[in-house]
């Protein structure tokens, strides 16, 4: 039998059900749940069961690098395959310092790349981050919508950077091997229980080892359900144009277009 | 000076702490855990010989570098010391455990007693010792009603929203008081740090309230500079919330210092809007917070934590909760963890005085799920935690974390035969939401609370 999670066959009388159900339009927060005794009912506590388990596979799938190499060169965009410190998933999520650099062969790697050609101006880099899933799904799109939107403006780009393992930070080291003016990383972000495929873009200007958080701009929640890829891209093309115009980024960059304002970072972790 | 055991050697007071303490992430990050399982218990032989004196003799952090250690040792009360003074760390433990250690003589040493006192007893307990022992301790505080009464369980109502929407916060915070939660504090996270973003909340909350005369405080958890700058503008802010850690510079990357907190006090006192205290402090702490804002001194992160409460309990604060798993596997990596820091927090808490609550919490990419909470809940109900938070359906939709839900609350309060505060449970049975075995009545839409709601949302 397949039962779909969405709806109960019928309102069984084992439950009391809540007189507010009204309520749950103005809100995705869960209320008016309804109670067996005072308890969860069987049927909400299997959906909250669901979103988290979509949440932890989001965390835990595996990041396919090379397919993803594939789909940028069908966009026009050549690509790099690197791999942070951290060896392995549980190594990653226990020390977000390997995260932030690049493992040696891929230091090479980076440092052997032919600067022949003129400095670029914006190095993008991907990375699974907390959700191989968002970075699969939303990435591409975005990438489709950002690229011509910065060539239009002559913005120049390095060949897209993939990185599995990496943390924020790691977009400094990257940047400043690929001698970038700035760099924007797209990764997962870490995933709510409605949200296992949000990505996350966080650009630097002047990447360099030791940069301070402060010194980056965050745009957060980029997916259909939250912040649209058009409008993301449309966000990130101000940051990156504006940044590069003023040479300056993070806290003394504002998004003057966007509402509502950032959050408090002093108030909120790390998505990462 | 160098303390050994067990053929190991451990160059002074904060490595001697670090390598005692229970395995966790963060100290491994920080380069601070013990190698091995064997080096840990030798540490903590070590640890168990150790003078409580000699905490004050050895100050882990500076006292000329930090503003935190000052406010340690120079409020610190000898004369509250003096019946545990000659006693070492092992056998302190032992007192603690004494029948005739009793919440009364646990209260009269607390002054005298340094958070690394408590951190370094806590290193040598096993779980259900933190778990008798804090239950023993009890830390009651009131603005418009009393908690941590013996019997009693408070709940913090957090109704957040992703865009500060009022009807989804006023959705959230109905669907908790008529599941009878909200009185430890009605407290929302803005997702927006602007003060006319807090100033709204606040005015909204203070009219729900005043409306129907509930028995409670709200807040609103912006930076305390926000909050400061919304009593200049007139808001009605019953409590000033501020995230604080254990270390000076760990404090000024929260953008604060002593001074500040001490300034947000003065303010919000001066407005006396409490009906039966004037407790008016509400801070949140984490272990691994110094640690992820900047340096760790050396020390590992469960006696920073403790540091935190030394500075909590300067300002008498009406809540002190640990949001015990929401900082991420590197710090804390699974529910064994998590639980062990919890009750960690918990105890340490208590036994400095201060009225410890708890966010039973864990995020996704963390190794725990709901069982882990539960457990934890648990336990920390048995040891007579003041409060919990109240989460619709434990899913906070805009921190994108798992906390504690209402039924959760309902649940501990069923089976530990555990009531609201007071004043808030008179309220509960006035409003008709619990009837006098207190239990929660079905109540229909034409309920007094969902009437204002169909009102103010055909307003709008």
């Amino acid at each position: 039998m397949n039962r779909d999670l969405q709806q109960p066959a019928r309102a069984p009388d084992t439950i009391t059900s809540d007189a507010w159900q009204s309520l749950r339009a103005a809100t995705s927060a869960r209320i008016a749940l309804g109670r067996a005794g005072g308890s969860l009912p069987t049927h909400e506590w299997l959906k909250f069961k669901a979103a988290h388990a979509a949440a932890r596979d989001a965390v835990h799938n595996e990041f396919h690098a090379a397919d993803l190499a594939r789909e940028l060169h069908d966009l026009g965009l050549k690509s790099i395959v690197v791999e942070s410190a951290a060896v392995d998933r549980m190594t990653y999520l226990q020390r977000p310092d390997l995260g932030r650099r690049l493992s040696d062969a891929s230091r090479k790697q980076l440092e052997a790349f032919d600067h022949s050609g003129a400095a670029p101006d914006v190095a993008i880099i991907v990375s699974d981050g907390l959700s191989a899933l968002a970075v699969h799904r939303q990435a591409p799109p975005l990438l489709s919508a950002l690229a011509p939107r910065l060539s239009e403006r002559q913005v120049s780009l390095s060949p897209v950077v993939v990185a599995r393992f990496g943390r924020v930070a790691l977009e400094d080291e990257i940047g400043q091997l690929l001698r970038a003016r700035l760099a924007v990383i797209l990764i997962g972000e870490r995933p709510g229980l409605g949200s296992p495929d949000s990505l996350g873009a966080y650009l630097v200007h002047g990447p360099k080892a030791g940069n301070a958080d402060a010194r980056r701009n965050c745009v957060s929640n980029i997916r259909p359900e939250g912040l649209p890829i058009e409008a993301a891209a449309e966000t990130l093309v101000y940051l990156i144009t504006e940044s590069l115009r003023r040479q300056i980024s993070g806290v003394e960059l504002k998004d003057d277009r966007m509402v509502p304002s950032p959050p408090n970072p002093a108030a909120l972790p790390s998505r990462e | 000076m160098a303390f050994t055991a067990a053929g190991s050697t451990f160059r002074d007071l904060k490595t001697l702490l670090a390598k005692a303490s229970p395995l966790r992430s963060g100290d491994v990050l920080a380069g601070l855990a013990a190698e091995s399982d064997r080096e840990r218990v030798a540490a903590q032989l070590a640890l168990a010989d150790v003078p409580l004196s000699q905490f004050l003799a050895e100050p882990l952090i500076p006292y000329d570098k930090d503003e935190v250690t000052r406010l340690i040792l120079d409020g610190h009360d000898l004369d509250a010391f003096r019946p545990v003074a000659d006693l070492t760390v092992g056998e302190f433990r032992n007192w603690l455990l004494r029948y005739e250690t009793t919440g009364e003589s646990l209260a009269a040493i607390a002054p005298g007693l340094t958070p690394e006192m408590a951190a370094a007893v806590s290193k040598l307990m096993r779980n259900q010792d933190l778990i008798l022992v804090a239950s023993k301790c009890r830390v009651v505080t009131r603005f418009r009603n009393t908690i941590g009464l013996p019997g009693r369980l408070s709940i913090r109502l957090q109704p957040n929203h992703p865009t500060d929407d009022p009807a989804g916060i006023g959705s959230s915070i109905l669907d908790g008081l008529l599941y009878g939660c909200g009185d430890a504090v009605i407290g929302i996270n803005p997702a927006t740090d602007s003060t006319e973003t807090v100033v709204r909340l606040l005015h909204m909350l203070a009219e729900l309230i005043e409306r129907y005369e509930i028995p409670t405080q709200s807040c609103v958890l912006a930076h305390i500079t926000t909050q400061l700058a919304a009593i200049e503008r007139g808001a009605p802010v019953d409590l000033v919330f501020q995230s604080i850690a254990g270390t000076e510079t760990a404090n000024k990357s929260f953008g604060i210092d002593l001074a500040l907190l001490k300034e947000a006090r003065d303010a919000v006192l001066s407005l006396n809007r409490g009906a039966v205290g004037a407790n008016v402090m509400y801070f949140e702490t984490g272990q691994g917070s110094c640690l992820s804002a900047g340096p760790h001194h050396g020390v590992d992160q469960q006696t920073l934590e403790a540091r935190a409460y030394g500075v909590a309990r300067h300002f008498q604060p009406l809540l002190v909760n640990t949001v015990v798993g929401f900082i991420g596997p590197e710090y804390l990596y699974d529910g064994k963890q998590i639980i062990r820091a919890g009750l960690e927090d918990h105890f340490c808490g208590k036994l400095l005085g201060v009225p410890m609550g708890c966010d039973v919490c864990y995020t996704n990419h963390a190794e725990a799920d709901q069982d882990d909470m539960d457990n934890l809940m648990t336990l920390l109900a048995a040891a007579g935690c003041n409060y919990f938070m109240g989460v619709p359906g434990a899913d906070d939709i805009m921190l994108n974390y798992q906390s504690t839900s209402f039924h959760d609350a309902h649940y501990l309060r069923q089976l530990l035969g555990l009531r609201p505060a007071p004043e808030f449970e008179a309220w509960l049975e006035r409003m008709g939401i619990v009837d006098q075995e207190h239990r929660l009545v079905s109540v229909s839409a034409k309920h007094r609370l969902l009437a204002t709601i169909e009102e103010s949302s055909d307003v709008q």
